[in-house]
């Protein structure tokens, strides 16, 4: 790819906040700053801050319904927010496009699994690597230099990327459709595709949802080490406690669109705001649980 | 169970998950040696494939066809080439386009404009070099024009709104302009196309350019499925939301789509409108669409070689065998006579099955006959040894209309109960349904070619939809459930 995505290297963000309990000294990749989202009377989200440090892997949790992936949407561009401002390295995201936002450095995944079902594996990875690739149609048909070349990185990026899962998307796959693959690793293959626009904040939406406890336990490691081998923040949505305490350098949870607890895992989980947005405020009350 | 318990990649063994996968990619294939053919033609790559394919359609006329087989196959290779098209827009970018029959109107009228006496004292008659890119690069503007408000629209909407536009585009050459367009009665006179000097003015002539012009472009768009291009349309057809957020700027990638279905409908719109000498606003009705339509489905959406031969299969059936009462009672009772060596199991059940047709029908032909004269006085509409064979086993009275339209009622009946019955039961109706099927053929489907054809095309898609989905040459599919 010649163009690599547009960022503006590691420069500090101005806007970077001094809050939150464990807030890292570290520069903000993502920063939303008193974000509220309303849909008609529902206010989805309402003042709502948070921030993403480099190569920082922030978990996100809540009960159904607590705005999580409310917050993704309005990260990548699917929803505007009604009032505040996202900013990524800096930049304000609100009004961008979601494949311009994708451009700049963000990518995410969906809990409910959004794969190009009849493409072949490696076509969905190589897919996402359009905002970074510059051949025009006539190009590719002439098969000029500038074609070839992109398309041989574009494959070599893909091949590597696919083998970062190990034996899960091995080569054998590669050119099987999408919809051949087992649930599990239909997950993988939307972390994979995410990786291919080149991320520096990668938003996960469950990423270990209908899993049994090895997988769970191996898409937590895979976790840490994509941050550790390939250098990006995470946010991370996640209901299962194991994924949450085993990857996260921080821990954030919403209720009703509003932070109710912020900082490391063991603090969030004890924290008594997230009991009762579990829980309910009476244990015995089952009735009024989020 | 961690990454690194995991035996090393690309390692010999065979586990459970590639073993179902190295399965299921083996059900692709069709049983026994028409597997092993599938295989060999694709380990020799697309473009030796096309090149044969091509070099064979070249060879055809040599073999001596007629005239009237060569009008027949230069419609075809036109709605061949129309389907390639409509693939890009339909097959790729999946925007449900019903007007695209109004690009190739577009092309034309063009072709027609730019080379006729139409338009000023002497008119344009502008050389094919010219003329054809002019036209190519209006057709690519149009497309964006059409592409923009819908690019919004998506799958009803959208299909409601392009009919809107290829109905107004018929509409338009019909009502305006007509000292220019014609009205109804079209742009007669026009030049042939012209290539390194030479004109083409045989049919012959545009069969091989038709032949030419499909090849190569049926390369370009093979080149295109699978670069950045191609995989972004197939993107967003599965998925527009995760498209957009995998970097593809969804609209200017739909626009794209249409853009280029527009540029291929004009291209063949020109050599159309040389071949005919004539352009009518009819020529670019309703009716084209449905057959382009039928072809991409018949041969399978998203596949270029699966376009082409479905959209040549529907023409030569439709344009050319169920023309004449001969050809289409081969086709008719040859159809029928495959489906039952096919479907009929064991062999007893069919042995049964074609003798008991054969004696139902002699002895119905005998017993009417003895009734009355007049319920056998009528000649099958078949001709030849069809027709010689035919004579004592189906009735055809003398006037038959009536009788034959009731038949052809029943007939429908006994198809629904054929498929709700059970085995046994179906094996018994069968004899008096082909018996059935062979009078209202003889009666009133073979003299009636223009809307028999009509049928037969609607027959042959719903049994490709039961038999294989995924039309002739696609791939199998799968619908996202969200």
């Amino acid at each position: 790819m010649s163009a690599g995505p547009d960022r503006p290297g590691q420069a500090a963000d101005p806007a970077a906040p001094e809050h939150g309990s464990g807030g890292p000294a570290a520069p903000s990749v993502l920063h939303l700053d008193r974000l509220s989202l309303s849909f008609g009377g529902l206010r989805a989200l309402s003042e709502l801050e948070l921030h993403v440090a480099d190569e920082e892997i922030v978990s996100m949790i809540g009960p159904n319904g607590a705005g999580k992936t409310t917050v993704f949407n309005v990260i990548t561009g699917v929803y505007r927010p009604s009032s505040g401002d996202v900013r990524f390295v800096g930049r304000p995201l609100a009004g961008q496009p979601p494949h311009r936002i994708a451009r700049m450095g963000i990518a995410r995944t969906f809990q409910s699994l959004r794969l190009f079902l009849n493409m072949s594996v490696i076509e969905n990875v190589m897919a996402a690597t359009y905002g970074n690739t510059r051949a025009m149609p006539w190009e590719s048909i002439l098969r000029l230099p500038r074609a070839r070349r992109e398309e041989r990185e574009v494959r070599a990026l893909a091949e590597d990327i696919l083998s970062f899962f190990g034996q899960r998307l091995a080569g054998y796959r590669w050119d099987q459709p999408a919809y051949s693959l087992s649930y599990a690793n239909r997950r993988r293959l939307e972390i994979a595709r995410a990786l291919a626009t080149r991320p520096r904040l990668l938003l996960l939406d469950e990423p270990a949802a209908g899993m049994n406890p090895a997988e769970t336990h191996e898409i937590t490691e895979l976790i840490a080490r994509l941050r550790d081998e390939r250098g990006v923040a995470i946010l991370v949505i996640e209901h299962d406690m194991h994924v949450v305490s085993g990857c996260s350098d921080r821990v954030i949870a919403l209720d009703h669109g509003v932070k109710i607890a912020e900082g490391g895992f063991d603090e969030v989980a004890g924290h008594p705001a997230v009991v009762e947005a579990y829980m309910g405020r009476d244990p015995g009350a089952l009735s009024d649980a989020g | 169970m961690s990454l690194d318990s995991q035996p090393p990649a690309a390692g010999p063994q065979v586990g459970a998950d590639e073993w179902v996968a190295r399965e299921a990619h083996r059900r692709e294939y069709l049983p026994s040696w028409l597997g092993t053919g599938q295989r060999w033609l694709e380990r020799v790559g697309w473009w030796p494939r096309l090149l044969v394919v091509g070099l064979a359609a070249a060879a055809l006329p040599l073999l001596g066809l007629g005239g009237f087989q060569l009008q027949v196959a230069i419609d075809a290779l036109v709605i061949a080439m129309l389907a390639v098209g409509l693939n890009i827009v339909v097959g790729w970018a999946g925007l449900l386009d019903l007007g695209y029959v109004a690009f190739f109107g577009f092309g034309a009228y063009g072709f027609a404009l730019l080379s006729s006496s139409q338009i000023g004292p002497n008119g344009i008659h502008l050389p094919t070099y010219l003329s054809v890119p002019i036209v190519m690069i209006g057709a690519a503007i149009l497309g964006l024009l059409v592409g923009w408000p819908s690019r919004r629209l998506i799958g009803d909407y959208l299909a409601i709104v392009t009919l809107f536009f290829g109905e107004a585009f018929v509409e338009f050459t019909n009502n305006v302009a007509p000292s220019v367009l014609g009205g109804p009665n079209g742009i007669v006179g026009i030049d042939p196309i012209s290539i390194f000097g030479s004109q083409i003015t045989t049919n012959g002539g545009y069969y091989y350019l038709l032949v030419v012009v499909l090849v190569l472009t049926m390369a370009v768009l093979r080149l295109l499925e699978t670069s950045r291009t191609g995989r972004a349309w197939r993107a967003v057809r599965e998925d527009p939301l995760a498209a957009s957020s995998m970097t593809i700027p969804v609209n200017r990638v739909k626009l794209m789509a249409f853009a280029f279905g527009a540029v291929v409908a004009a291209l063949v719109g020109t050599i159309f409108a040389a071949q005919q000498i004539s352009v009518f606003p009819t020529d670019f009705d309703t009716p084209i669409l449905i057959l382009i339509y039928a072809g991409l489905i018949l041969g399978g959406a998203g596949s270029i070689a699966g376009a082409a031969a479905g959209a040549l299969v529907v023409m030569v059936i439709y344009d050319g065998l169920l023309r004449s009462p001969t050809d289409s009672g081969y086709l008719f009772y040859g159809l029928i006579l495959l489906t039952l060596v096919v479907k009929l199991r064991p062999w007893r059940r069919l042995a049964a099955v074609l003798a008991a047709t054969v004696a139902l029908g002699f002895a119905a032909h005998a017993i009417a006959g003895a009734l009355s004269a007049r319920a056998v006085a009528g000649g099958p509409a078949s001709t030849g040894w069809l027709a010689t064979a035919l004579r004592d086993w189906v009735i055809v009275p003398a006037d038959a209309k009536v009788l034959g339209n009731w038949g052809y009622v029943l007939l429908v009946c006994l198809l629904i109960a054929l498929v709700q019955v059970s085995s046994r039961w179906r094996t018994i109706l069968l004899p008096p349904t082909i018996c059935l099927a062979s009078f209202v053929w003889e009666t009133r489907l073979a003299v009636e070619p223009a809307i028999t054809r009509q049928l037969m095309i609607g027959a042959i898609l719903i049994v490709m939809m039961n038999a294989r989905p995924q039309g002739l040459l696609g791939s199998r599919r799968v619908e996202a459930i969200t």
